[in-house]
């Protein structure tokens, strides 16, 4: 092959006038076959399904019967009508904000804590860290036995149960949450600490700024870009959860922890066995995820700017 | 050299491409419509050619499922391959492998999903093989009638999993009752469960339920209803009739237990992962049981076995559940695969392995045998399996009106006992819309 090649290679660059078109046209096709495999990756694990999900979501599909045609928009409004549809919504929406609320607060209370170089610095890090190198599922079973009443051994906190009641296994599934996070959101808060220059903390001090003053006018707008990026992997993240409800609570007590992503699964799967309603839902949270970015990345950008 | 390089890649390129666009073809899965050639002769023995077949099982029948299949492949010529699905998982692989055609010659399913997934046409027609069988009018009806659809077989029995009553001997004596006699009416049940309450044993409960878990619900009170001579659903499964007075003593009794505190706290939460534990632990006193634990019970307690009570004393009643089991629609080995389920009822399968290992049997003509003999509980577990009040729900939309977590039968149950007892009607009006959908 290689021979033929070089051999046909010099004519092509002898005609001159088109040889120079087509020389720069050659870079580009080379530059557009760089980018193909990625490309390709992209288009066969990300497009195709979503068109392929897409046409789920207009389709009369059920998981043992297949493609039975189109019956747009049938399963947008059943989806909309189902009967834990709402509720869903609206705890996941609750459970976004308490889980953002409270495990950004405390991974930036952490990452000021772990900045200063003490020597206990590294064993802190290390032990706030370790939680984050354990999967969401392991974890999630990890604390089904701490709050099982037939192998809890916090008995002594006089905690009747601790999934029992809606609230109860809210807070429950928050604490996981935020043990299992709080290492991962202090290490990227660190990163931005870090990269605060202490000369303007010298300036601070030399101006008389106190404490609290110095973390409201200097850390957190330097922080800005940080937070915001740390609050948009929250906020996508919870909006999204779903192994730990599914393995500690299964929506329950009285579907009162059911979230939108475990409601796909539960139309798919359980009973329903409805691919088209499953579909439709996931394009609905696919469309409330692109808004809520969108916006979040405008904010971010405003501020900088 | 540029050039080269560049068309080099160019070449590859293409070539990834072409790949990735046979792949996801062959993904999109050519349905090539192969109806299993019915071959000309159809046998009651099937085809032992050496083939290798596949059988997917759920991991709750993990035990019987891999009993069964060691003594086929050692006398038999076919090899079955098992594979066991943790049972959470179990209807999203089938129902993956069904849209791609991809399922094993031969796959077990939960007794009541039968109806919807002979609906889906996940099943071969076997009405002609089964009826070669010459003990076919002996084998479990329960099983047989909810594999049946549009008057076609499509499902046999492959392990029967029944709901009895079990108490605990130990602190029946403590309490000051017969250890020998279990009770034989909800109101004994009550009586009973009180009085183990009223030892105030730590830790120790008169009863326990899966009081979070649609399927355990299902198991252990839908017999209750039935041996009182009323029925759950009507004849098409579409209709709940869950508010009846059977129904309605059947709550009573719990939330009078629960409000007796006679129920183990932990069950409020039970989603059904540990609702068979406690008692194992030796720290309940009476509770409605599956009878395949027998055997892991009886090695620590000393477990007596009685069928399910209703509100008068009668036959009592049982819950014909397991698993059913049939030829995919996917199968090019269905001779084969019949083999296989020709020998699963056969004596040999029964006896040798299911009743060897204290599973009850799923022919009524086997009931009494040699391993039956020798623990008199087993005996109890077979004739309640024959008894006429002992049934298999059938509804299409069974899984999503009871067994899915948060269905509206969990709502009603959760309601009646530990909520708001007056919404029956309306609870009860929640199923029947799901059921009639």
């Amino acid at each position: 092959m290689a021979p033929a090649t070089t051999l046909e290679a010099p004519p092509e660059g002898a005609v001159a006038p088109p040889g120079a078109i087509r020389k720069r046209r050659k870079p580009q096709l080379a530059g557009w076959a760089y980018a193909a495999p990625t490309a390709l990756f992209v288009l066969i694990f990300f497009i195709v399904p979503i068109l392929l999900v897409g046409q789920m979501s207009i389709s009369d599909w059920g998981l043992f019967a297949g493609n039975r045609g189109i019956n747009a928009p049938e399963n947008f409004t059943k989806v909309i009508d189902d009967r834990l549809f709402w509720p869903a919504v609206w705890f996941t929406l609750k459970y976004t904000v308490v889980t953002t609320v409270i495990l950004l607060g405390l991974a930036l209370g952490l990452a000021m804590l772990v900045q200063e170089a003490s020597r206990w610095t590294g064993f802190l890090r290390t032990s706030f860290l370790v939680p984050s190198a354990l999967g969401l599922a392991s974890a999630s079973l990890l604390f089904y036995a701490l709050y099982s009443p037939q192998s809890t051994p916090l008995k002594f906190l006089g905690i009747d149960s601790f999934l029992g009641t809606p609230s109860a296994a809210l807070w429950s599934t928050v604490a996981l949450i935020v043990w299992r996070f709080a290492g991962f959101y202090m290490l990227l808060l660190l990163v931005g600490l870090q990269g605060i220059s202490g000369d303007v903390y010298e300036a601070a001090r030399l101006d008389g700024a106190g404490r609290w003053q110095t973390f409201r006018y200097v850390t957190l707008p330097l922080l800005r870009s940080s937070i915001a990026l740390c609050t948009i992997l929250c906020v996508t993240g919870s909006m999204l959860a779903f192994d730990q409800f599914y393995i500690l609570t299964k929506g329950g007590p009285d579907n009162s922890t059911i979230t939108i992503v475990q409601l796909v699964y539960n139309m798919a799967f359980f009973g329903q066995n409805n691919l088209g309603k499953a579909a439709a839902l996931s394009i609905l949270v696919l469309v409330a995820l692109l808004v809520v970015n969108v916006l979040q990345f405008r904010g971010l950008r405003d501020k900088e700017s | 050299m540029r050039t080269r390089i560049a068309r080099g890649y160019r070449r590859a390129v293409a070539t990834i491409a072409a790949l990735g666009l046979v792949a996801t073809m062959a993904a999109c899965g050519s349905s090539d419509d192969d109806t299993n050639s019915a071959s000309a002769a159809v046998t009651a023995e099937g085809t032992d050619d050496g083939s290798e077949l596949t059988l997917w099982t759920r991991a709750p029948l993990e035990l019987q499922a891999k009993a069964l299949v060691d003594a086929y492949n050692k006398s038999h010529k076919n090899q079955v391959k098992l594979t066991i699905v943790p049972n959470d998982d179990y209807v999203a692989k089938v129902g993956a492998a069904a849209g791609s055609g991809d399922l094993p010659d031969l796959f077990a399913a939960d007794i009541v999903y039968v109806p919807n997934w002979t609906k889906a046409g996940l099943f071969s027609d076997m009405t002609e093989r089964i009826k070669l069988l010459p003990y076919a009018d002996k084998i479990n009806q329960g099983h047989i009638k909810a594999g049946t659809f549009d008057g076609k077989e499509y499902v046999l029995p492959f392990v029967l999993d029944l709901s009895v009553m079990f108490w605990n001997k130990a602190l029946y004596k403590e309490a000051g009752l017969d250890p020998e006699k279990g009770p034989a009416t909800l109101d004994e049940y009550k009586a009973h469960a009180l009085a183990i309450q009223k030892l105030n044993k730590k830790d120790t409960y008169g009863t326990y339920f899966g009081g979070n878990c649609g399927g355990c619900g299902v198991f252990t009170w839908f017999p209750m209803v039935w041996a009182s001579g009323e029925e759950v659903m009507d004849a098409e499964g579409t209709k709940s009739l869950l508010d009846g007075p059977a129904a309605q003593k059947v709550y009573s009794t719990f939330r009078e237990l629960q409000d007796a505190g006679a129920i183990a706290p932990a069950a409020k939460d039970d989603t059904g992962a540990t609702w068979v534990a406690a008692f194992q632990e030796g720290k309940i006193g009476v509770m409605p049981y599956p009878a395949t634990l027998l055997p892991t019970a009886a090695k620590t307690v000393d477990v007596g076995v009685a069928p399910i009570p209703g509100v008068s004393a009668g036959s009592g009643s049982t819950f014909l559940g397991g698993d059913g089991i049939g030829i995919s629609k996917d199968s090019k080995l269905s001779d084969q695969s019949w083999n296989f389920l020709a020998w699963l009822t056969s004596e040999a399968a029964q006896v040798d392995v299911l009743a060897a290992n204290n599973s009850t049997v799923a022919r009524t003509d086997l009931a009494d045998n040699q391993y039956s003999a020798k623990d008199p509980r087993v005996v109890t577990v077979n004739q309640v399996a024959a008894s006429p009040q002992s049934k298999t729900p059938f509804a299409i939309n069974f899984q999503q009106a009871f067994n899915a977590p948060g269905s509206p039968w969990v709502t009603l149950f959760r309601n009646q006992v530990y909520g708001d007892a007056g919404a029956l009607a309306a609870d009860n009006t929640a199923v029947s819309g799901v059921l009639g959908q």
